[in-house]
């Protein structure tokens, strides 16, 4: 028992090669074994999303996928979603702006979520956004400043990736499609 | 919490996954994770192999032939919800699709990895059910094909041979102009269904009832097709009081009595459900067939 393999990971466009025991998940990888602790662990059985990663640009729960599945696969984690060490990602003004976060334990479970989900819907209604946050639970915000944040968010972007403003606002290179 | 140990085998072929599991003692499937992971997590599950199917060629397909979709098992929940060979062929399917779980876990889920788990209350054990589906399996002596009203054998147990795997699902697909609907009640969007409804209808020429089925998930141990239900709509113009009388034996199927509902409560759904799931079935007939309404 303990068997251990040699995994080959793209993180936040970053290349790691580790060691893992194979029963190890992801979650547990990326914030124990590459110390990127913005992925938090609510439930640790896919019920809060609180560990949502993008995998290949697919929203996933980090704590149901084994390290050792995601060996030669791209992963973007909280920590990858900013331009620049001093920039936020629209996304993440949205969310300071409009209160989408207290305690922020659910943040980078919501960030990569919505990431996803602005991508695949540029211009969603409320129910839309209601329905795309479902699998993530907040215990503080109440929903609404989060909602709100999202729809922002879906505005700067559009504005942000308007014909001759340049950046989209989208970290392209770290979210593979 | 953390998965107990096992080995790990990631085979790269449906041979080499058959040879796997016919030679190797306690050893679970791993499609897309999204319960054996948690089971792992809280070590509901204890096996010594852990089989994983997610490198495995060729079980990720959606293809059209005679009258159905032949889905491999692999295809995950999102291939299925954005689809558009499943939105026209399977609509009843696309309805269901998008209450099954979050897109967090469709991403990852298969519809495999669904069916064999067999959640009394998953969306698409009931979609299987509803359309007749017919299973594939695979084992060391070849395939074999299993009837879905054949395929639960007791509570989330399928039948199936220890060493066998699950490879496709042939879905029939109902005739263009037939109406569907799926309708669940769970506490919230994403929840497995405390109980659901998914019928299916067909119309004559003068707009009566030609084919129709009926089925609801979530009361017992696998979902139930009201056959005499099915049987009594033939023939007869789709309308409110028929549905509504016809729902009302729906009030006297065994029900589980668990955290979640009461038995009788379960009933309570299972009627009313099934009766609003064939108003909107007939209100989707092509042509406009509106069912009768009651006053």
């Amino acid at each position: 028992m303990g068997d251990k393999r040699t995994i080959s990971v793209t993180v936040n466009g970053a290349r790691y090669e580790r060691e893992v025991e194979v029963r190890l998940t992801l979650a547990d990888f990326i914030r124990h074994h590459l110390g990127l602790t913005g992925t938090h662990l609510g439930c640790e059985h896919g019920v809060c999303g609180a560990c949502t990663i993008l995998l290949d640009g697919r929203s996933a729960r980090s704590c149901l996928m084994l390290a050792v599945q995601a060996d030669g696969h791209e992963i973007l984690t909280v920590e990858g979603i900013a331009p620049s060490a001093d920039k936020l990602h629209p996304l993440q003004e949205a969310f300071r702006d409009n209160h989408g976060l207290q305690c922020g334990f659910c943040t980078p479970g919501m960030l990569t979520t919505l990431l996803e989900f602005l991508r695949d819907n540029p211009d969603p209604t409320e129910q839309e956004v209601r329905i795309a946050i479902s699998g993530n639970l907040c215990r503080c915000t109440g929903y609404q400043g989060i909602v709100d944040a999202a729809l922002d968010a879906a505005k700067r972007l559009a504005s942000s990736s308007s014909p001759g403003s340049g950046d989209p606002g989208w970290a392209d290179e770290a979210v593979p499609t | 919490m953390k998965p107990p140990p096992f080995h790990y085998h990631d085979p790269r072929t449906l041979a080499d996954a058959v040879e796997l599991l016919s030679r190797l003692d306690n050893a679970k499937l791993l499609a897309g994770g999204q319960s054996l992971m948690p089971m792992l997590n809280m070590r509901f599950v204890l096996p010594d192999h852990v089989v994983d199917l997610n490198r495995v060629d060729g079980l990720s397909y959606i293809r059209e032939s005679d009258g159905a979709l032949a889905i491999g098992a692999m295809t995950r929940q999102r291939e299925l919800e954005f689809s558009d060979l499943v939105r026209a062929r399977l609509p009843l399917l696309h309805e269901a699709i998008l209450q099954v779980g979050h897109r967090q876990t469709r991403n990852r889920g298969t519809i495999g990895g669904s069916l064999a788990h067999l959640d009394p209350a998953a969306e698409l054990v009931s979609i299987a059910a509803a359309y007749d589906a017919v299973v594939t399996v695979t084992g060391p002596h070849g395939a074999r094909d299993i009837a879905f009203a054949e395929f639960p054998a007791a509570y989330m147990t399928p039948a199936i041979e220890p060493h066998e795997i699950l490879t496709a699902v042939r879905i029939p697909s109902w005739p263009q102009g037939h109406g569907h609907a799926f309708i669940e009640f769970s506490r919230r969007h994403g929840d497995f269904a405390i109980v659901s409804a998914a019928a299916l209808l067909q119309a004559d020429s003068a707009g009566r009832v030609a084919r129709a089925s009926l089925t609801l998930g979530g009361l017992g141990a696998a979902p139930v097709r009201m056959r005499e239900v099915e049987h009594a709509l033939i023939g007869e113009p789709p309308g409110d009081e028929l549905f509504r009388n016809l729902c009302e034996s729906c009030r006297s199927l065994e029900a589980v009595d668990d955290i979640h509902a009461s038995a009788g409560y379960r009933q309570h759904l299972a009627a009313v459900l099934a009766r609003r799931a064939l108003v909107k079935a007939a209100e989707r007939l092509a042509g406009g067939a509106a069912p009768r309404s009651v006053h």
